[in-house]
C-alpha cells in the first residue's frame, strides 16, 4: 500500500515533465496554427479577423499564460479546444481511443493465444528440432517491422484472392460488431505478429528456467505427471516475465499505432497526433500526449501490482 | 580477436555476423556510390521493368534502378542507426554514470527526467523532435538518439551503482584515486559488455524507426533513396510492381534480423547470467 501512495505520489511530477516538453516542442513547430488551419484561404483573412482567431484559441497570449491556462484547465477535465476539429480535446480523444484500445486488446489476445503455447511447446521439446523450428519463426516475427508485415498482409489478399481489406467508414464495435472486426482483425494481426513472437521467446525462456528449478524436479520425483508439473507448478512462476512484457507493449499500444493505423486507414490516436503535430493543433498534441503518456504509466504501475499477486513473496519497492 | 572467435562458434551468432558484415559491405558500397546504376538517374523508357539482367531488381516509376536504390538506401540507414545510437549511448553512459556516481539529488532529478522521456511514447517523441526540426538524415539522428537514450541510461544507472558499493571502488579510494579515474577505470571498463549487448540490439530498433520515420515521410527526403520510403512509395504500386515492396521488405527485415541474431549471441558470450534471459 505504502508502495502504490509511493508511485501515485511520482504520477503529478512525470506528467507535469511531460506537459512542459510538450508544450515547449510543439511550439518550436515553424508556422502557426491558423495557417496551419485555413491553408491558403489565411491570407485572406484581415488582421482583427485573424487576431479574434487567435484569441478565441487562446494563443494570442504569452506562453507562459498559455500553459498557466491550460494546466489549470486540465484540473477542471477541459483540455482546450482543438484548431482542426473546432471541439474539445477531450470530446476528439474519447471518439478515436476506442479504436486504439479495442486494437490493442485484440493484438494482445493474439499475441498471448498464439505466443504462450508455443513457447511452452518449445520448452518442453528443448533443443529438439521442433524447439529449433519455433525459435526460428519467433526470431523472423520480431524481426518483422510492422509496415513490411502489414503491406505483406494487403499484397498477399489483393494478388492471391483478389480482395481488400476492408476499409472506409469505420464502425465501432457497439454499432457494427461484425463490420468492425473484419476491420479490426488483419491491423491486429500485423501488431499482433511481432508481439507474439516476443511473448513465445519469453515464455520459452522462463519456462526453461523454471523447469530447472528444485521444486519442480521435486513435483517429479513425487511421481506428478508431466502435465501437472507445466501447468500447477511451472506455469504460474513462469507467467511473472511474460506479464511484464505483454503489459509494457500493451502500454506502447495503447498509444496508438501510428504507422499500421496509417496503413490501414484505421482512425486511431496515432494518426490523430501525427496529423495534429502537422497541422500544430497545439491544444490537441498536448492533451493527447498528456493522456497517453498518463495511460502507459497507470499500465505500468499495474504490471507491477500484478507481480504481486502472481508471486507473494516479491515485496515492491525494496531495493 | 576471441570476441569474433566466440560470435562464429555460435549458432545465432554466426548468421548474424555474416548478415551484418554483408550488410555493411553494401552500405559501404552503396554510401560510396558504387552502385549498378546511378540511384536517382531516371531511365525513363525502362519505367516500371520486372526485374532482369541489366536491373537485378527491377525499376520503380520514374526508371531509377530499385537495386541501386536499395544499397544507397541501406548505406542510409545504417548511417542514421550508427549515428543515432552512438549519440544516445554516449549520452546514456554519461547521464547514467554521473547519476550513479554522484548520487542523491542529482540521481532523483536526472532519473525523473528518464523517466518523462521514458513515459512520452516514443514514436511521437520522434516525430514531434522530426517536427520541430525538420525532416532529414541529421534530424532522424538526434531524433532517435534523444528516444534512445533514457534505455541507455538505464542499462548504465543500475550496474554502475552496485559496482560504486564494491570494495575496489573503495580500495582505489583509499590508494587516492581520483573520481573521474575511478568512474572511467573501474566503472565503465566493467560496463563494456552490457553495453555491447545493448548497442547491438538498439542498432536493430533505429534502424526499424528510422524505417519507420521515413515510410512516414519524415526521415530521408526524396530523391534520395531510404528504404522507408521505397517501401511506402511502393503502396500505390503493389499490385503491378510487386518487386518494389518485395525487395525494400526484405531488406529491411533481414537486417534487423542480423543485428537480433548477433545481440541473441553477444548476451549469451559476454553475460552467462543472462543467458535465456529475455529479448
Amino acid at each position: 500500500m505504502n508502495y502504490l501512495m509511493r508511485r501515485l505520489a511520482t504520477f503529478p511530477l512525470v506528467l507535469l515533465g511531460v506537459s512542459i516538453l510538450v508544450f515547449v516542442a510543439i511550439r518550436m513547430v515553424p508556422g502557426d496554427s491558423i495557417t496551419a488551419m485555413l491553408g491558403t484561404e489565411a491570407g485572406l483573412l484581415t488582421p482583427a479577423q485573424r487576431d479574434s482567431l487567435a484569441a478565441y484559441f487562446g494563443i494570442d497570449q504569452p506562453w507562459f499564460v498559455q500553459y498557466w491556462r491550460w494546466i489549470g484547465g486540465i484540473l477542471h477535465g477541459n483540455l482546450g479546444i482543438s484548431v482542426t476539429y473546432g471541439r474539445p480535446v477531450l470530446d476528439v480523444i474519447v471518439e478515436r481511443f476506442p479504436l486504439t484500445l479495442e486494437l490493442a486488446i485484440l493484438s494482445m489476445i493474439i499475441a498471448l493465444a498464439v505466443g504462450m503455447p508455443a513457447g511452452i511447446f518449445a520448452a518442453t521439446h528443448n533443443e529438439k528440432l521442433s524447439d529449433l523450428g519455433v525459435r526460428i519463426v519467433a526470431m523472423i516475427g520480431q524481426s518483422t517491422p510492422s509496415f513490411v508485415l502489414g503491406l505483406l498482409i494487403i499484397y498477399t489478399l489483393s494478388a492471391g484472392f483478389g480482395v481488400l481489406p476492408a476499409m472506409g467508414e469505420f464502425a465501432p464495435l457497439w454499432q457494427d460488431p461484425l463490420r468492425n472486426l473484419s476491420q479490426l482483425i488483419l491491423p491486429a494481426i500485423t501488431l499482433g505478429f511481432a508481439f507474439a513472437a516476443s511473448v513465445t521467446r519469453i515464455s520459452r525462456s522462463a519456462m526453461l528456467d523454471v523447469l530447472s528449478d528444485d521444486y519442480v524436479r521435486t513435483a517429479r520425483s513425487k511421481g506428478a505427471s508431466a502435465r501437472s508439473v507445466i501447468w500447477r507448478h511451472a506455469l504460474p512462476n513462469a507467467l511473472i516475465p511474460v506479464v511484464t512484457l505483454s503489459g509494457i507493449e500493451f502500454g506502447y499500444l495503447l498509444g496508438g499505432a501510428v504507422i499500421v493505423e496509417q496503413i490501414y486507414a484505421l482512425p486511431g490516436l496515432g494518426r490523430m497526433v501525427l496529423d495534429a503535430i502537422q497541422q500544430r493543433d497545439y491544444a490537441l498534441v498536448q492533451g493527447a500526449v498528456l493522456f497517453i503518456a498518463f495511460n502507459f504509466m497507470i499500465v505500468n504501475l499495474l504490471v507491477d501490482l500484478a507481480y504481486v499477486a502472481l508471486d507473494p513473496r516479491i515485496r515492491l519497492g525494496e531495493p | 580477436m576471441r570476441i569474433l572467435r566466440a560470435i562464429f562458434s555460435h549458432g545465432s551468432g554466426r548468421i548474424g555476423g555474416i548478415i551484418v558484415s554483408v550488410y555493411l559491405l553494401v552500405a559501404i558500397l552503396g554510401m560510396l556510390g558504387l552502385t549498378p546504376h546511378n540511384p536517382i538517374t531516371q531511365y525513363r523508357v525502362d519505367r516500371l521493368h520486372a526485374p532482369n539482367g541489366a536491373y537485378w531488381m527491377g525499376t520503380d516509376l520514374f526508371g531509377r534502378d530499385v537495386a541501386s536504390r536499395l544499397m544507397a538506401g541501406v548505406g542510409q540507414s545504417f548511417t542514421v542507426a550508427f549515428f543515432s545510437v552512438a549519440f544516445a549511448t554516449l549520452a546514456g553512459t554519461v547521464l547514467g554514470l554521473a547519476a550513479a556516481w554522484l548520487g542523491r539529488r542529482w540521481d532523483g532529478v536526472l532519473m525523473r527526467i528518464m523517466d518523462v522521456l521514458l513515459a512520452f511514447p516514443a514514436i511521437l517523441l520522434a516525430l514531434l523532435i522530426v517536427t520541430v526540426a525538420g525532416p532529414g538524415t541529421w534530424t532522424s539522428v538526434v531524433a532517435i538518439g534523444i528516444v534512445y537514450t533514457p534505455i541507455f541510461t538505464r542499462v548504465v544507472r543500475g550496474p554502475a551503482l552496485s559496482l560504486k558499493a564494491r570494495e575496489f571502488v573503495d580500495a582505489a579510494r583509499t590508494f587516492g584515486s581520483s573520481s573521474s579515474y575511478i568512474v572511467t577505470r573501474h566503472l565503465l571498463l566493467n560496463l563494456v559488455a552490457p553495453l555491447t549487448v545493448q548497442v547491438t540490439l538498439a542498432l536493430a530498433w533505429a534502424l526499424l524507426t528510422e524505417a519507420g520515420l521515413s515510410f512516414l515521410g519524415l526521415g530521408t527526403q526524396p530523391p534520395a533513396a531510404s528504404l522507408g520510403l521505397m517501401l511506402s512509395d511502393s503502396r500505390n504500386l503493389m499490385e503491378t510492381a510487386p518487386w518494389l515492396m518485395i525487395f525494400p521488405g526484405l531488406a529491411i527485415m533481414i537486417s534487423i534480423l542480423g543485428f537480433n541474431l548477433l545481440g541473441d549471441a553477444l548476451r549469451d558470450i559476454l553475460d552467462p547470467k543472462m543467458r535465456r534471459a529475455p529479448a
